[in-house]
């Protein structure tokens, strides 16, 4: 302990030309053109409007997971439930929908409200119980793991006989061109970013990120906020259940272990500090672009599976090391 | 409206074990500076604390403003007016300066949920303006100088217009033309009839600008002194004098001349341009109040943190880039804070003593079991340890035979210099005793030892030889002989 402090003028100064968090967006922006470039240029293929909308919807599920997990992630804290918490999402609409014959606007509230309890779930140990939020969140992962197999018995929820079901990501309102999944992801996109940057819970949730007990001691109960901010990324993790439902057009109990990480790597990459008070949704979305792209791109190129995963691991740990730098820095 | 915004009078507080107040009193005026000083642990910060209402007064009335107030939260007590600003600044670095000084006030909309940015910077702005202070509040904390984030915490407190405002150590971190901008505001402030508490261990500030000084010592009021017309010498005899004689060591400075160590010009972030000595089975004391830079030297030396400047061990230069260098070249350092960084709690007596040593009882593969029993249960004997066996897990011991244990192991990785830092800390009255042998044994034995102790007594108890350091610089060396209490404090306070 010491109450000397560095010489603050110098860094002063460097710090004006640009805040570190924008420079990693604008890294994280730039190293997505470069990879389009790269990639139009490797295969004549990539730039066809076909294989953008794949990428596109392939980001949708990941890219809203990670929107959410932004919010827990800024406040220093981590979601490893949103993964198998989605499947659970989606059980539960085929659920409401199939099982017990409910309207499908009623089966997608009630997906999104599954996925928001979740989200308390973990908010409230966290916060109340005081339990690290990686436990809490690993149990609530193998929670919601397993009440998807009991629930679904274990196997597959087909929504065949819904009709329109499939179309909630895969129809397209919007110009007839873009698949309603990537419309959802932007507006989820553009909520996200209202609350965060324009509202009560977005202000607190920097604030807690940043000092904890300085935003205690400036009198908000942060152990309600936490509970919100879980909570809203419950909803996102809702959101995510009920187009992955459409999309596949069944609930697959089986799936979601390992999106929750791919969802934070998309984070990292996209300039959030996994240490808190640092990040933004538009990164994030960077972030999930990155990683489709990236995987797309490789497969284009006819790399196989297993090398594609080596590279994205290379990513996330380059992405990092930057996270680590801008640490130091300040 | 009497003259008086505050009188905190009997003010009792304990804590498990420990009285940290008694029957403490302090009244303040509107529009002045009250000095609040003592040394570290004298009380002065547990009684902001009750003041601010972090902490619950046991017993004792503090009437403020006429009226008899009991803040149980500092929310309750911003409220009510009084405010303090800690010396580890309370602020949010990734939120901008308005953003800080408003959290949870911010202007939001009908549904009290989106917020009026716009608002909240103009509010900031008319701040600033009335408080004659050139902030931008759309600037980051963390863009922020320290003094420029001290007077962000100030304008905080003003905007809840703040009749008491308590500083704690606010010119700590500030450069001499800072703190007359700071001195600049405190004078305004006084014009506008807002009462300061003024925590500080720099006297010569104190008679710069404050109207009277409270001296607290060992959780009492010793007293209250008009500046003007007290002498700093005055003071400092206030803050340390205790009635009882201490002890203190007769040493022959002829008896020691070999040089052991050499530290000439060690500079790094927390100090500047340390140079001194140690030598050949010498206790050299390290004095000064918390935060004067002593660990920090220590953990330079023991390669903890990077620095620059030269170190001779017997003579020779070494290199010095981490804690394996530092024990290669026989340096042994026994943390203050033993149970996070000098033992491993979970494991046995045994374990913890040769943990350093390991590779020497190894052969290629096997750790050889028999002589480690041995040799731990050697060691334990000879610094007495209190154990059932060398197998008890360290958790389970005293804090005094804990450090024991700590310098069981430096002793058998056959170290010839170690550094204490505070080596009684938490330790109980009967084994500081002990504690205190076995260093003056290891001395006698041709050990070399540089002692950091806060505690004064401890310092003349044990030392040979007394270096005095304050803001990360050595401000003077005793020999033991020369050395007291005042003139230690002196030395410790003297801000260069």
């Amino acid at each position: 302990m010491s109450t000397l402090t560095s010489n603050p003028s110098a860094s002063d100064q460097r710090k004006k030309l640009v805040s570190s968090g924008a420079l990693q967006q604008i890294l994280a922006f730039a190293s997505l053109i470069i990879l389009v470039i790269f990639f139009s240029i490797a295969s004549e293929n990539f730039l066809q409007w076909s294989n953008i909308e794949g990428i596109l919807l392939s980001t949708t599920v990941i890219g809203i997971l990670a929107l959410g997990t932004t919010f827990v992630i800024i406040t220093g804290g981590i979601d490893l439930s949103i993964g198998t918490g989605m499947t659970l999402t989606s059980v539960m609409t085929g659920v409401f929908i199939v099982f017990l014959g409910l309207p499908v606007h009623v089966g997608i509230i009630g997906g999104i409200v599954t996925g928001a309890l979740i989200g308390f779930i973990s908010g409230f140990s966290v916060s109340i119980l005081r339990i690290p939020p990686f436990i809490a969140t690993l149990a609530m992962m193998m929670i919601a793991e397993g009440l998807s197999l009991v629930i679904s018995g274990a196997s597959p929820i087909y929504f065949s006989d819904v009709e329109g079901f499939n179309n909630i990501a895969l129809g397209s309102v919007f110009l007839g061109a873009i698949p309603n999944a990537v419309l959802i992801f932007f507006i989820m996109v553009l909520i996200g970013w209202i609350l965060l940057s324009k509202t009560i819970v977005g202000r607190y949730t920097f604030s807690i990120g940043s000092n904890e007990e300085a935003t205690r001691l400036s009198g908000i109960n942060i152990k309600k906020w936490k509970m919100i901010i879980y909570t809203i990324a419950g909803c996102f993790t809702g959101v995510a259940g009920v187009i992955m439902a459409s999309r596949l057009n069944s609930a697959q109990p089986a799936l979601g272990m390992g999106y929750e990480l791919e969802a934070i790597a998309a984070v990292v990459i996209g300039g959030t500090s996994l240490s808190g008070g640092k990040g933004s949704l538009i990164g994030t979305m960077i972030g999930a672009l990155i990683m489709s792209v990236l995987t797309n791109g490789l497969r284009i190129m006819s790399i196989p599976q297993e090398w594609q995963t080596v590279v994205i691991g290379f990513v996330i740990l380059l992405a990092v090391y930057f996270d680590m730098l801008r640490k130091k820095d300040s | 409206m009497s003259n008086k915004i505050l009188e905190m009078q009997n003010i009792n507080k304990s804590f498990p074990g420990v009285k940290a107040l008694s029957n403490v009193q302090l009244d303040l005026h509107r529009g002045e500076v009250l000095a609040l000083i003592g040394e570290n642990g004298a009380g002065k910060s547990t009684l902001m604390k009750i003041l601010t209402g972090i902490y619950q007064k046991d017993e004792g009335s503090i009437i403020y403003d006429g009226k008899e107030i009991a803040p149980t939260n500092t929310k309750e007590a911003q409220e009510l007016g009084i405010n303090i600003i800690h010396q580890e600044l309370n602020l949010m670095p990734d939120l901008t300066v308005a953003e800080n000084i408003f959290i949870g006030r911010e202007p939001r909309d009908k549904l009290n949920f989106f917020l009026k940015n716009k608002e909240l910077n103009q509010q900031a702005d008319e701040l600033f303006q009335k408080l004659n202070i050139n902030l931008n509040p759309r600037t980051k904390i963390s863009e922020l100088t320290v003094a420029k984030q001290q007077m962000v915490e100030i304008a905080k407190a003003l905007s809840f217009n703040a009749k008491i405002l308590i500083m704690d150590e606010p010119t700590a971190a500030l450069t001499d033309k800072e703190i007359n901008t700071l001195f600049d505001i405190i004078n305004w402030l006084k014009k506008e009839g807002v009462a300061i508490i003024y925590i500080s261990h720099r006297m010569e500030e104190l008679k710069r600008i404050s109207d009277r000084i409270t001296v607290m010592r060992d959780g009492e009021y010793v007293a209250t002194l008009p500046t003007e017309t007290t002498e700093i010498r005055q003071v400092v005899s206030l803050m340390v004098g205790r009635e009882v004689t201490i002890e203190q060591k007769v040493s022959d400075p002829d008896k020691f001349t070999d040089k052991v160590l050499e530290v000439n010009h060690l500079t790094n972030h927390y100090i500047k341009d340390v140079s001194f000595h140690l030598k050949k089975g010498e206790i050299l004391g390290f004095a000064g109040l918390v935060g004067a830079g002593r660990t920090e030297v220590a953990r330079a030396i023991f390669g903890a943190d990077p620095f620059s400047g030269d170190i001779k061990i017997n003579g020779k230069a070494v290199t010095i880039k981490q804690p394996v260098d530092a024990v290669q070249h026989g340096i042994g350092y026994l943390s203050e804070d033993r149970k996070r960084f000098g033992l491993m709690l979970e494991m046995t007596v045994k374990e913890n003593i040769v943990i350093s040593s390991l590779p020497h009882y190894s052969t290629a593969t096997f750790v050889k079991a028999t002589n480690i029993k041995t040799d731990a249960e050697e060691y334990s004997h000879r610094l007495k340890v209190k154990t059932p066996s060398v197998h008890q897990r360290v958790k389970l011991l005293s804090g005094g035979n804990q450090q024991k244990i700590v310098i069981a192991k430096w002793l058998l990785k056959d170290c010839d210099i170690l550094i204490f830092d505070e080596p009684t800390r938490g330790i109980d009255v009967g084994a500081k005793q002990e504690i205190y042998d076995l260093l003056e044994m290891l001395a006698n034995q041709g050990k070399s030892i540089i002692m950091i102790s806060s505690e004064l007594t401890e310092v003349l108890r044990l030392s040979d030889r007394i270096i005095v350091m304050n803001e990360g610089r050595v401000t003077g060396e005793l020999l033991n002989q020369d050395a007291n209490q005042e003139n230690i404090m002196e030395l410790a306070t003297q801000h260069n």
